[in-house]
Order: C-alpha cells, then sequence, then structure tokens
C-alpha cells in the first residue's frame, strides 16, 4: 500500500524536513463558494508522494507565505497530492488564485494521524463538520479499502447550509454504500433541502454504533468537538477512545520554534491528532 | 390501544415510566399519518399535542418575509416533538411541515394537562423528561447561533 512505501521523496523529505519541493497544479476543484480543493503532482514524474490520514503539509506560495493544511485525498493514491482549503486570509487567497500549470511549495507530510490501526476490530464514529471533513476524508478512504478490518462505520457531517457541503460525489457515493452509515445535517435551509436540519452532535444519539466498542474521530471547529465529546462521553465512549485534530498558528512544522505549542505538547509534531484524554484540560482552557 | 401501550412504553422518552402512568398517557394519545407537504401545525396557532414520530421526517420552520420558509430543525423516527403545549399560552412559535409521509403518535396536550393536574407523580415524570428535551434543544440552538462554521472569506 501506498502509505507503507518508502519513497524517495520522504526520505529527501526526512534527511531535511524543511526543504520545500516545487508541486504543479494539475485540477481545481470548486466544492463550495469559500472552498477549494487542489490536485497536485510532483515537478519529479516518478515521485511519489506518501502519508498518513490525518498528516498536513506546510503550502507555500511563493512571495506570500506558508500554511498548514491537511492532506485530503486518498493514501492509495500516491501520485496525486489532494488539498481541500476554505479561503480566510491572506495565503489562502493566494493559494485560491492559483491555476492549472501554477507551481507551489511543499514541504512534510508532518505530524501524527489517526489511530486507523487502533480501530481494526471496532466501530468507527466519524464526527466531522465544515472543513473538518478534509483532514478525515483520507480516513473514509482508508476504511473503505479495507473495510473487512471494521465493525460499524458510521460518519456524521454537518454544514452550514447546503451550498456549504463538501464532496457532493463522494458523500452520494457514501450514501448509497450498506456497510457505511452516513448522516448529512445543515445549521440552516430553506424549503428545497429535505434533509437533517440541526447542529451534527444532534445525530450522535440517532446513530447506531457500539459505544463500548468503538473508536470516535471528531474533527472540525473546537467548539463542535468540544460538544462532540460530551455526547459521545453521554453515550458511554472512553475518553480514551475519542481523537480530536487540534488546529494552532504554525511556522516550522517540525516542532523547532515553538509557535503550536500548547502546554507541553507541539501540534504540528505530537497533533495534530490527539486522543481527548490527553487534552481534554487544553480543551477546557478559556484562553487557548 | 394494546399497539399505543406498546410503542409509548417501548420509547426512549418514556423508559423507565410506571406502567399506570403510560396507561393514562395511552388515554390521550392517538395514531397520525401526514402526507408529505402537509402542515402539522402552523405558528400561532394553538398548541394542543405533542408527537412521537414513528416514521417519516418533520421540518419546524419559520418563515421570513422575503425570504420564505426557513428550516430550523428537522425531526425524524423515534424523535419528537413539540413541547407549547406544556407552557402558556400554549401556541406553537413554528410551523412544523411534514418532508415525506410521516406516521406519528400525537399526545393531546390538553388531555395531559388535565391528567398531570390529577397526578403530581405522572405531572413531574413528564416535567422531568420535557426539561431534558429543552436544555437539549437550547444548547442546540446556541450552537446553531453561534455559527460555529464561519461566515467565509475576509476581504
Ligand atoms: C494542522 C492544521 C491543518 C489544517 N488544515 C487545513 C485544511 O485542510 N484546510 C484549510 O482550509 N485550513 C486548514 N488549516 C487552517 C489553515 O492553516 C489556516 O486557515 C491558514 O493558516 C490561514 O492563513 P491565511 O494567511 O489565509 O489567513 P490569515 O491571514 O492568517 O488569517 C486571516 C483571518 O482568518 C482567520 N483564521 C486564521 N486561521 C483560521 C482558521 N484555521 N479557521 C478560521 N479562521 C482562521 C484569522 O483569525 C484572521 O481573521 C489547518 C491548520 C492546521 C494547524
Ligand atoms: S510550528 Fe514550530 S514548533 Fe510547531
Amino acid at each position: 500500500m501506498a502509505m507503507a512505501r518508502k519513497s524517495k521523496a520522504n526520505k529527501i523529505g526526512r534527511d531535511n524536513p524543511m526543504l520545500v519541493f516545487p508541486f504543479t497544479v494539475a485540477r481545481v476543484i470548486r466544492e463550495s463558494h469559500d472552498t477549494f480543493s487542489l490536485e497536485l503532482e510532483s515537478r519529479n514524474r516518478r515521485r511519489e508522494f506518501s502519508f498518513v490520514p490525518g498528516q498536513f503539509n506546510m503550502l507555500y506560495v511563493y512571495g506570500i507565505g506558508e500554511v498548514p493544511i491537511s492532506i485530503s485525498g486518498d493514501p492509495n493514491r500516491s501520485k496525486v497530492l489532494v488539498h481541500t482549503t476554505r479561503e480566510v486570509g491572506t495565503v489562502t487567497r493566494a493559494i485560491r488564485k492559483l491555476k492549472v500549470g501554477d507551481t507551489i511549495g511543499v514541504r512534510g507530510p508532518y505530524g501524527r494521524g489517526w489511530p486507523i490501526e487502533k480501530a481494526h476490530g471496532h466501530d468507527v464514529v466519524l464526527v466531522t463538520g465544515g472543513i473538518g471533513l478534509a483532514p478525515l476524508r483520507p480516513v473514509i478512504y482508508c476504511l473503505l479499502s479495507n473495510r473487512e478490518k471494521y465493525g460499524k462505520i458510521v460518519l456524521l457531517y454537518g454544514a452550514r447550509t447546503p451550498e456549504d457541503i463538501l464532496y457532493r460525489k463522494d458523500l452520494e457515493r457514501w450514501r448509497s454504500r450498506f456497510d457505511l452509515e452516513t448522516y448529512l445535517t445543515v445549521d440552516r435551509a430553506t424549503g428545497a433541502w429535505h434533509g437533517n436540519v440541526g447542529v451534527v452532535t444532534s445525530l450522535i444519539g440517532r446513530s447506531s454504533f457500539d459505544p463500548f466498542h468503538c473508536v470516535a474521530m471528531a474533527c472540525g471547529p473546537e467548539i463542535m468537538m468540544r460538544f462532540t465529546m460530551l455526547e459521545l462521553q453521554k453515550r458511554g465512549v472512553e475518553d480514551a477512545r475519542m481523537f480530536v485534530s487540534m488546529e494552532r498558528s504554525m511556522k516550522c512544522g517540525i516542532g523547532l520554534c515553538g509557535h503550536c505549542q500548547i502546554g507541553s505538547t507541539f501540534v504540528c509534531k505530537d497533533g495534530p491528532v490527539y486522543s481527548y484524554n490527553s487534552v481534554r484540560n487544553i480543551f477546557m482552557k478559556r484562553e487557548m | 390501544m394494546e399497539n399505543l401501550e406498546r410503542i409509548l412504553s417501548e420509547h426512549p422518552f418514556l423508559a423507565g415510566m410506571d406502567t399506570k402512568h403510560i396507561q393514562l398517557l395511552v388515554g390521550c394519545a392517538s395514531n397520525v399519518v401526514f402526507q408529505k407537504g402537509e402542515f402539522i401545525f402552523r405558528e400561532g396557532e394553538s398548541a394542543d399535542a405533542f408527537y412521537f414520530i414513528r416514521h417519516g421526517k418533520v421540518a419546524v420552520e419559520t418563515y421570513i418575509p422575503q425570504k420564505g420558509p426557513i428550516m430550523i430543525r428537522s425531526r425524524s423516527e423515534g424523535e419528537i416533538f413539540g413541547w407549547s403545549w406544556l407552557v402558556p399560552p400554549y401556541r406553537w412559535h413554528f410551523d412544523a411541515r411534514a418532508l415525506e409521509l410521516t406516521r406519528a403518535v400525537a399526545l393531546d396536550g390538553k388531555c395531559l394537562r388535565g391528567k398531570c393536574e390529577e397526578d403530581h407523580d405522572l405531572g413531574y415524570e413528564i416535567m422531568k423528561r420535557f426539561a431534558l428535551i429543552i436544555a437539549e434543544r437550547l444548547e442546540a440552538t446556541r450552537l446553531q447561533l453561534m455559527d460555529i462554521y464561519g461566515d467565509g472569506p475576509k476581504k
């Protein structure tokens, strides 16, 4: 599998983790009014890019700046690197302006990913909101390509409005599968929408996973993850079996500069994925 | 009646309730069906029931002039909706519309209020359960109001 393969690129990356590699934009996909995916190919055609779901890259727009963005593509398609970005400020706006054929700098992959192996033999519950579906999409690809290794798989996804729903084609495919329970909800909708309306946490009580034999992974705005943890606890899921992905502003991405430090942990190196019991206190601290 | 008693006693909302209280509820219950698109109630009408959804999906909506109906929440199989029957002036604050063919058990609010007045133990059991629902809705509404997914790019 691509994930296990040790590509030349990653060998180089390991020797000098700050090296930026040029990638070419091969495809731009508009996901919603402010969110888009880029399919990137290495300038060195033979190079493959392997990663663990949940890891991120530092994307560098020449002359503008660099931002951490999770890898959102399929770990089994190692020739194409996919990133889904929501435009919020200077660098993400510059990324949005890139066109097919343009160059972007990539260094990574960095960080610790989702506990896919820990979930073997268990039900898996994925709770995600907004752009939070991006870091979890590689998990879904991985789970589905090894479907027999897991119990029930439940995907709960919340978006602001029906127009903000990402990855529509994937979602259609996932919803038509009998071995994946997919629920979508939006915070508000007009009359044309016939799906669920309400916060994503309200779907937790509705889904049919075994709380005592499951691994839960949550990704989205921190407030959403906090309420998700509370709901999962109500269902009886242990803190050690719940995982979250944390976001902090970053500079080096490799545990050197301290930019992303919270308490004794460096989100870029020790995270971004953490078990809830290891970050519970951080979650509850107001000044964070 | 037997069927209604079974449906109510198996519903998680009434889990742990005494059989005698369930039987009192059955006296106020009836099976109802709503066709797709049918309004179950409208804002301002007298709130005379609450519903256990057996199959289907219901939209809770409000109407905004110039924008039309905005869906605030949806309710589906296994869930209950409607608590305005419990608090004066017993009027609906929103519209409810069936999004698909919906079968439900309706509990007559006036009948239930009468029984709760007569039997305060039943009243307390009902209040406890509705307090949980109201707290959960309040929490969900707060999250919705926070607009946690943000408001798009900052230009
Ligand atoms: C590990 C990790 C993975 C990430 N993965 C993704 C991803 O897959 N897709 C993606 O779109 N973003 C992701 N982000 C967030 C992304 O890095 C930031 O949105 C980006 O750094 C903003 O840079 P900017 O220069 O565009 O905005 P800035 O100019 O730095 O900020 C502009 C405005 O946006 C606000 N802002 C900054 N960051 C965020 C944020 N994260 N969310 C909301 N508002 C923000 C700022 O407060 C400010 O008001 C990730 C972050 C981390 C730490
Ligand atoms: S970004 Fe430099 S230590 Fe994490």
